[in-house]
């Protein structure tokens, strides 16, 4: 385990990253129309656990994942209908919603702790997993991991190449000019906020069925909800930078776990931490380089705009003002 | 309508609503224990029983009082400007760090008391630094509070783990369960038979009195309310609105950081890895539900303290886990905004009506 065996970490960095990408897509979704839901970490234990239990008492893991499917998009309905239609700040609705669903997954979830339950089987495919490394790194995972690798492509074409995506995407910029063409930004913010939610409902049972089986207090999958959201501002709310992000954030979990096996005496909890600084660091990184003095510092020096490329990013114009009818 | 009239109509609304959003959330709460197969009664009973129970039990529910009140105070400070001070929860952790180091250096010295004072400024300063990192994150560096504070809550957790597991572990085996524990002469004077704190208790309502005091009567106050309802307005005042971002969040920290400190001096007597308990992000709840007043919310935090410590006996007794307080709590909470917000659109539509009068 201590050997450095790159295969295994790649295929690890792909695998472990499923149920953050999905979460962190839903989130991307849900800000490109303009609204925060801030209740991911919680949002996550509870679909982890529901579609565990789900799935357990009915035996079909669909079943399991439709749940938290379900219960993703009902959480994301609450943030909405409450900073939407009754005026209230959504990120205090979302925060309230992070410690409520958690606590209400370890409080009905306390039955079903600790014991076997159904998982993703492994679905390799045929010829590709073949191929040498690559096969091993990309074709050898299971079904949730293919579709969450199919889910960057799918949100960047819908976001960036349909006319629904040009629609979510200005009620996010300038719900006033929507309304005036006779879209209304209050059903299609309450729509696409659903639709986010539903994929962090996902990325729970992810957890709970293939990446951490099981359930238990804690699971396992605590804390990543605030990664997500971070990997949302990371990715400049854009699927396909925001997915590298979460790729990164995986391999650098995957290095804590080689990093325990180097340094026993260091409890694991602080190696767990290391994303959250980075973080912060990245997000300061964000910042400078919209200043000013930066970009001034930049101008006809070709290398320094394209690093400074990879920190920018523009936020939805109206995001988390919530828009009033007048 | 007289004053007297409107005041007596204002309360009855207000008495209405809350008794409304009581009976929704008792009502979603027996049918979460319904869903989880538990008898409602009994676990109500017991919640009941293992809070106000008894004297013993009492103290317990105020040992959690404490720390949830300090935490409410300083999220009033910070509050008030619009701060999200989410990261209150690692304030509560550094400053109960700051007085475990000061402590330990007071393991071999003579005069307990003077140690003791010392730790309590550390950990009041300790918290206070935390929070000003996240506050000049916000202010210099241009992150949302929300994710300064948060980053730094995990980085302060990781903080406490290394600490004991490293150059701070028991002598023998470092574990889960802490430090070594202090020598008596290291502990809060408390009252033997309860074990509580005077000192602690103390401390608390005056910090109330503070903030009550300061939000309301000195300019400090009025201007970080001034600051939180307009940023535009600032410069016509003359205000630096990141000087009294960062004061805000200096206040907000120090009382978390006393908080963190009472935790080490008067309840766990050293440092263990869960110190803050979660009273920090509990007192983000309490402060909402209170309605951000400065005293309702000691009485909010007392109920919290009350579910937070009667819940600790559904395990036990009736095998179900804890965390039932957390989802009273939270919808409670919920209720609260829904209320206000039905409250913002009847007084809306009275307005219309009364505009076409």
């Amino acid at each position: 385990m201590n050997e450095l065996n790159m295969t295994i970490l790649f295929a690890g960095v792909i695998a472990g990253a499923a149920p953050i990408l999905l979460a962190t897509l839903g989130e991307t979704i849900t800000e490109k129309a303009g609204l925060i839901n801030l209740s991911l970490d919680g949002t996550i234990m509870l679909g982890a656990m529901t579609s565990f239990v789900v799935a357990y008492e009915t035996g079909s893991i669909v079943m399991g994942f439709a749940s938290a499917a379900v219960v993703g998009a009902l959480i994301a309905a609450i943030v909405a209908i409450f900073s939407i239609y009754l005026d209230q700040s959504q990120v205090a609705v979302g925060f309230v919603l992070t410690l409520m669903a958690r606590d209400l997954a370890y409080f009905l979830g306390n039955p079903y702790t600790r014991i076997h339950g159904p998982t993703v089987k492994p679905l390799s495919i045929p010829l590709l997993e073949d191929i040498p490394f690559f096969g091993e790194v990309f074709f050898n995972h299971n079904l949730l991991v293919y579709f969450s690798i199919l889910m960057i492509g799918l949100c960047w074409w819908y976001i960036y190449r349909t006319s629904n995506g040009l629609i979510l995407r200005s009620v996010g910029e300038n719900p006033r000019a929507c309304f005036a063409r006779g879209i209304d930004p209050k059903k299609i913010q309450l729509l696409y906020t659903m639709c986010g939610g539903l994929l962090v409902g996902l990325a729970g049972a992810t957890f709970s069925l293939c990446a951490k089986p099981g359930w238990g207090r804690p699971q396992g999958a605590e804390g990543t909800g605030w990664i997500a959201l971070a990997l949302v501002i990371f990715g400049g709310w854009h699927p396909v930078r925001a997915a590298i992000g979460a790729y990164l954030f995986a391999f650098l979990q995957v290095l804590g776990i080689y990093l325990q096996g180097w340094f026993p005496s260091i409890p694991a909890q602080v190696f767990q931490v290391a994303p959250f600084p980075l973080m912060i660091f990245t997000l300061l990184l964000i910042n400078i380089v919209q200043k000013e003095s930066v970009l001034e510092l930049a101008e006809g020096k070709m290398w320094m705009k394209s690093i400074l490329g990879v920190f920018s990013g523009a936020m939805p114009t109206a995001l988390g003002r919530t828009y009033k009818t007048d | 309508m007289s004053s007297s009239q409107d005041t007596a109509s204002k309360f009855f609304r207000y008495s209405r609503e809350l008794i409304l959003a009581l009976v929704v959330v008792f009502a979603f709460t027996t049918f979460i224990l319904l869903l989880a197969g538990a008898p409602p009664l009994a676990a109500y009973y017991h919640i009941f029983k293992g809070s106000l129970g008894s004297l013993g039990k009492l103290s317990h529910v105020i040992k959690a009082w404490i720390p949830l009140t300090l935490c409410a105070c300083g999220l009033l400070y910070s509050f008030r400007i619009g701060l999200w001070n989410i990261g209150v929860e690692g304030q509560v952790m550094v400053g109960a760090v700051f007085t475990t180091f000061v402590l330990r250096l007071g393991m071999e010295g003579h005069v307990p008391v003077f140690y003791l004072v010392v730790s309590c400024i550390a950990g009041i300063a300790g918290g206070a630094l935390w929070a000003l990192i996240a506050g000049y994150l916000k202010t210099k560096g241009g992150i949302h509070e929300i994710f300064a504070g948060l980053g730094l809550n995990f980085v302060a957790q990781a903080i406490i783990l290394w600490l004991i597991f490293g150059p701070w572990k028991r002598a023998g085996i470092a574990s889960m369960s802490g430090t070594e524990m202090f020598p008596r002469d290291l502990w809060l004077p408390s009252v033997f038979a309860i074990r509580l704190s005077v000192i602690g208790l103390t401390l608390t309502v005056v910090a109330i009195v503070i903030t009550a005091l300061m939000l309301r009567y000195t300019k400090i106050g009025l201007y970080l309310k001034a600051l939180g309802s307009n940023v535009q307005a600032a410069h016509m005042f003359d205000l630096n609105p990141r000087r009294y971002m960062l004061l805000a969040m200096i206040f907000a920290g120090g009382f978390a950081g006393l908080a963190g400190s009472i935790q080490v001096t008067g309840v766990y007597h050293r440092l263990i890895p869960a110190i803050s308990s979660n009273y920090g992000y509990l007192a983000l709840l309490v402060v909402m539900l209170a309605n951000y007043n400065v005293w309702i919310s000691p009485a909010v935090a007392f109920f919290f303290a009350c579910l937070n410590v009667g819940s600790i006996q559904l395990p036990m007794v009736l095998h179900l886990d804890s965390s039932l307080s957390g989802v009273i709590q939270g919808a409670l909470v919920l209720a609260a905004l829904a209320m206000h917000a039905w409250r913002l659109q009847s007084a809306r539509r009275e307005e219309h009506v009364s505009s076409y009068e």
